[in-house]
């Protein structure tokens, strides 16, 4: 498996690390117990298209944002996933 | 002596006359000549029997001349290169070779284990899942093992591979599988489009079938074609081509493995070189042209010895000069299989007959038939009248009910021809059958990848170079190269006609699976039991699941499947393909990560002064780390050990903590980010000072602990435990660019950067004052407990001091460039030789944080929370923190938790031991009163005796208590008193000295 990364280029899988589902969003101070334990634990196991986040470790040590197809192993996009998990205050 | 070459042809064939090479089978002496595969030198002795089968112990002889052979397995080589189920028809010869079959006990002639043979109803499917069933414990004892002996292939060397194999990574633009016409023809296309073109050739020689059934090709001979087009290729810079290297996996984003056998054919590596190597190949585009795989009929007797696939026969007689039979018949449905006959009459072998399956014979093969003097008989063979000598009398069933019999030493075979799918469906792609050639064609091959010439069925020698030309032209264009590929080469298609014939009813055990033994009526039987899925028939009766995969058998099982169950062949479906295409060998995984250099070794920057000091190292994830340092006359570890906890405690010692991972957060909300990450608040933190913080995972447990100071108003130096170095790194990596963007902050990972030395003991001032300026102050007031400032030291070299305390003791860290750790290990023990400075290791490092009731790495296990720890107090209420929420949850704040607490032995001499159980005094010790276990335990200098710190439940409301220590591992019984895990200087009175 290769990943583009956005500021390195093309690089091969040992390079990544792989973290997990990249769609919850880390809820605000003050969120109730019930909102966290989602975030922390409740995932979808997605047949198809999912976003996920790896690290690319081996090189610029950018947090990415990775669409992947969990059937074909495709990968659509790469992009840095700067504030994809930050609470949206004020949303 | 060695014996002649009694079936050696006189002046054909691909093999280098003018270099014998002696070899030795079951120990007895032959020669053979340098072109020859094992195979070929023994066919060319007129040995024909080579092994003895899985189940049966049936003589089996060579049934192929390739990679798919299930017969003729060997142990190739002796000692520690001795490898198990090498395929005779692949291993090149050297001189000196020595193989031995397998399978067979006394001796392959005389094999005892044959009378399985007059056994063999009880052998049928699933016999080990039906005989063997109970008694249940008799299966570990007494079948497995005697069926171990009985059936099983060749033995492991059982000694360390004393080769070494390499790794390495290739990219091109089009990557081709196969040097046959197809194969050069991709090749030539792609090369001359101007793309980078690698091409891997399984076969010591290119060319594949050319090699063995030649043709003409722009009008001229094959070889003569071969030879200009190998000329061409390697006269082109970006052509690289591979031969001893098989393809063997297909695997996402286009990335390819291949193994390179590049010393397979020598008697051992020539020194410093490698004996394969596995290659990861990155192509853009994939043009498999691995040909196809000759498939045999299933009729009984089918696996007699001198009995072989047609086009194996006309490879050893064409390619080797090696002649598998003095007198050969031919069994075929297809047209393809009369080619044989032509090459063996050509090399003036004689024909018993050809018996073909088909209704019609063309004239042009009827009139050589007659020409030559030989019978063209219509039907099938029904039996084979031989043994291990080989094959005597052939039975044939005339189409019309009518029997014959043919006097032949040699039948050969052809069913047909499979395009070799395998590449081409390992992401999981569902061939396709094709009727006109009767077979499973590619279909769904992985993005970028195609199938050309007699890999996607089209079989002609013309059709395998136009497609391959035409596919490695498309491919170099896909990769963005459009140079003038020329005009293809030509030639003409043969004739291909085919009636499909799989299985011929008879008496006898008819074998579709040769490695594996199994029988058309076990497939028979498969699906009289229900086991009609092919998932099913290969697991039930292990049709495929040989070290051959099935090359020779998968689609003759499914045929027989589909007849037996009523459906057609493409209904019934294959099974799934998976990688490996052959075996790898696991030391070609693992290339050159073995022994020592198994994992990359990390030294700290005063290593090569510990290896002076005659240290003891202990491997600590990736680092050495100097354990001890042993002296003259002391007789064990724990002398050493407790010398140097003394040493510290009484005067003065250091050691070299740089292996902690250290990061260096700037930026004017570092304050607040590390608020967000510890659970203690950072930000009000004073520049100048350092706090101890503890991180949660966003689950409530503890992830990790250390020291952070704050070196200037935007500026902290955070610490992280040596284990998790990188893993901390990488989630405040996580946090500061996902969760908390917002933050003007960096990160910059430092622990290699900085050498730092922990330096301890009442004198450690005496010391440091000899290291730094004179002018820093050192004293209380001047660099109290928990200060952390940038220094000068003597000399001028700026360093870092921190005022913190592992030990227990009056104690600094310091740090300085790495590039400086050396010279400063040197330059403590020089400064510190007035007052007695001993250099200490982890050992000691870890007894002193016991008696001090520090946590560490064994405390710190994943499943423990901040009060478990007794930490709970640091918990911020003010702020939100990662693992804040989770960790109120009811079961993490249960009062009944483990928490850490002391432990002593309440028998003073009794040595205690990690991992023992905690059970309440007077119980017998079971799962429901186990109530938490020793987590870390040392011998303390200090108390005179063993201490330790468990985990116990409402630990710290029991401090008192005699509890029991149950140890089932290593059979101990104890009582331990619980105790406050501080046993040393519980008021911090020293550190703050």
């Amino acid at each position: 498996m290769r990943i583009v990364c956005p500021f390195c280029g093309e690089r091969e899988l040992g390079e990544f690390t792989y973290l997990g589902d990249a769609k919850p969003v880390r809820p605000e101070a003050g969120a109730s117990e019930d909102e966290v334990f989602d975030y922390v634990y409740l995932r979808d196991n997605v047949a198809g298209e999912t976003s996920e986040y790896w690290y690319h470790g081996g090189g610029c040590r950018t947090w990415l944002k990775v669409t992947r197809n969990t059937l074909t192993h495709e990968i659509s996009s790469v992009e840095p996933a700067a504030g994809a998990g930050a609470a949206k205050v004020g949303a | 002596m060695a014996g002649a070459q009694t079936h050696r042809l006189g002046n054909a064939g691909l093999i280098d006359r003018s270099a014998p090479l002696n070899f030795r089978f079951d120990g007895k002496a032959f020669s053979g000549f340098q072109g020859d595969t094992l195979a070929s030198a023994l066919i060319a002795n007129g040995v024909k029997l080579v092994g003895r089968s899985f189940k049966y112990h049936r003589p089996r002889g060579i049934l192929t001349s390739g990679s798919e052979e299930p017969n003729a397995l060997v142990e190739l080589r002796t000692g520690a290169r001795r490898e198990p189920n090498t395929k005779a028809t692949t291993a090149e010869l050297y001189e000196g070779l020595e193989a031995a079959s397998q399978n067979r006990w006394p001796s392959l002639r005389h094999d005892v284990m044959s009378v399985n043979q007059l056994f063999a109803p009880i052998f049928v499917a699933g016999f080990y899942y039906k005989t063997f069933m109970w008694p249940a414990k008799f299966w570990e004892a007494i079948y497995e093992p005697a069926i171990r002996r009985a059936a099983g292939l060749g033995r492991a060397a059982g000694i360390a591979d004393p080769d070494h194999y390499d790794k390495a990574w290739a990219h091109c633009d089009v990557l081709i599988a196969g040097s046959g016409p197809a194969g050069l023809a991709a090749a030539l296309s792609a090369g001359r489009s101007g793309a980078r073109v690698i091409l891997c050739e399984e076969d010591f020689t290119l060319g594949g079938r050319l090699l063995s059934d030649g043709g003409t090709i722009d009008g001229l001979p094959a070889a003569a074609w071969l030879s200009k087009t190998l000329d061409e290729l390697a006269a082109m810079p970006d052509v690289r081509i591979i031969p001893r290297t098989t393809l063997f996996g297909v695997y996402d984003g286009g990335t390819y493995g291949a193994i390179e056998r590049v010393n397979d054919h020598l008697p051992s590596p020539p020194e410093h070189q490698v004996r394969q190597r596995l290659w990861r190949i990155v192509a853009r585009r994939c043009v498999v042209a691995a040909g196809a795989i000759e498939r045999p009929i299933v009729f009984a007797g089918n696996d007699t010895p001198g009995v072989m696939m047609a086009s194996a026969m006309r490879t050893y007689v064409a390619r080797y000069a090696a002649t598998p039979a003095k007198r050969i018949a031919l069994f075929t449905n297809n047209e393809d299989g009369w080619r044989t006959v032509e090459t063996a009459l050509g090399a003036g072998l004689q024909i018993a007959a050809v018996i073909d399956a088909r209704p019609d014979v063309s004239p042009a093969h009827r009139s050589l038939a007659s020409k030559s003097g030989f019978p063209v008989l219509h039907g099938s063979v029904s039996g084979v009248d031989g043994g291990k000598d080989g094959v005597r009398k052939i039975a044939v069933s005339l189409t019309g009910g009518a029997r014959a019999e043919v006097e032949a030493d040699g039948l050969a075979v052809s069913g047909g021809w499979n395009p070799a799918v395998g590449l081409t469906s390992y992401h999981r792609g569902r061939p396709t059958w094709r009727d006109d050639i009767a077979a499973f064609v590619p279909d769904g091959a992985p993005p970028g990848m195609v199938a050309a010439g007699a890999a996607n069925g089209d079989f002609g020698l013309g059709a395998c170079l136009s497609q391959g030309f035409a596919a490695g032209a498309a491919a170099a264009r896909d990769a963005g190269h459009n140079g003038k590929a020329g005009i293809a080469p030509v030639a003409d298609d043969e004739v291909f006609s085919l009636t499909p014939l799989w299985h011929v009813a008879g008496k006898g055990k008819a074998f579709v699976d040769y490695q594996h033994d199994v029988t058309a009526s076990d497939i028979e039987l498969a699906q009289r039991e229900g086991f009609e899925s092919v998932e099913h028939l290969k697991r039930y009766t292990t049709l495929g699941m040989a070290t051959d995969q099935g090359k020779t058998s998968n689609v003759a099982g499914l045929a027989i499947m589909a007849a037996v169950s009523g459906r057609s062949i493409p209904e019934t479906g294959t099974t799934i393909y998976r990688p490996p295409y052959v075996p790898v060998a696991i030391g070609a995984f693992a290339g050159h990560h073995r022994d020592e250099t198994f994992h990359a070794t990390r030294l700290t920057p005063s290593h090569h002064w510990a290896v002076e000091q005659g240290a003891v190292f202990v491997d600590t994830g990736l680092w050495k780390r100097a354990q001890w340092y042993p002296r003259a006359g002391e007789k064990d570890w724990l002398e050493s050990v407790t010398r140097e906890v003394k040493a510290v405690r009484g005067g003065v010692g250091f050691c070299d903590v740089s292996t902690l991972g250290k990061i260096d957060v700037h930026g004017s909300d570092a304050g607040a980010f590390l608020d967000r990450v510890y659970i203690n608040t950072f930000s009000n933190l004073a520049v100048g000072k350092a706090r101890y913080g503890l991180m949660l995972r966003e689950d409530g447990i503890v992830y990790d602990d250390g020291t952070t100071s704050r070196l200037a108003e935007d500026h902290y130096f955070l610490t992280t435990t040596t284990a998790k170095a990188g893993l901390v790194m990488q989630h405040l990596e996580f946090c500061r660019q996902v969760l908390f963007p917002e933050l003007d902050v960096q990160l910059t990972s430092v622990s290699d950067q900085w050498a730092q030395f922990s330096i301890a003991g009442p004198k450690t001032r005496d010391l440091l004052k000899e290291i730094v300026d004179p002018a820093e102050d050192l004293s209380n007031e001047g660099f109290p407990f928990m200060g952390a400032r940038e220094v000068t030291l003597r000399g001028g070299l700026k360093a870092r001091l921190f005022r913190i305390s592992f030990s227990g003791e009056m104690a600094f860290e310091i740090s300085v460039p790495a590039r400086f750790g050396d010279a400063m290990a040197r330059n403590l023990m020089l400064a510190g030789a007035p007052f007695g400075v001993t250099p200490y290791g982890t050992e000691a490092l870890g007894v002193m944080r016991v008696e001090k009731g520090h946590i560490a790495g064994p405390e710190l296990s994943g499943t423990t929370t901040a009060a478990d720890l007794g930490l709970g107090k640091m918990m911020s209420t003010k702020k939100d923190y990662i693992g804040r929420v989770m960790a109120g949850r009811e079961a993490l704040v249960a009062p009944d938790r483990q928490v850490v607490v002391g432990i002593k032995p309440t028998d003073k001499a009794r040595r205690l031991r990690s991992g023992a159980h905690i059970i309440p005094k007077g119980q017998t010790p079971g799962p429901g009163n186990d109530q938490g276990y020793v987590t870390s335990v040392c011998f303390s200098p200090t108390s005179d005796q063993w201490i330790g710190l468990a985990l116990v439940e409402r630990g710290r409301e029991r401090i008192g208590e005699i509890v029991h220590a149950h140890d089932p591992l290593r059979g101990e019984d104890y009582d331990v008193e619980l105790c406050n895990p501080v046993f040393y200087d519980p008021d911090g009175g020293r550190q703050r000295g």
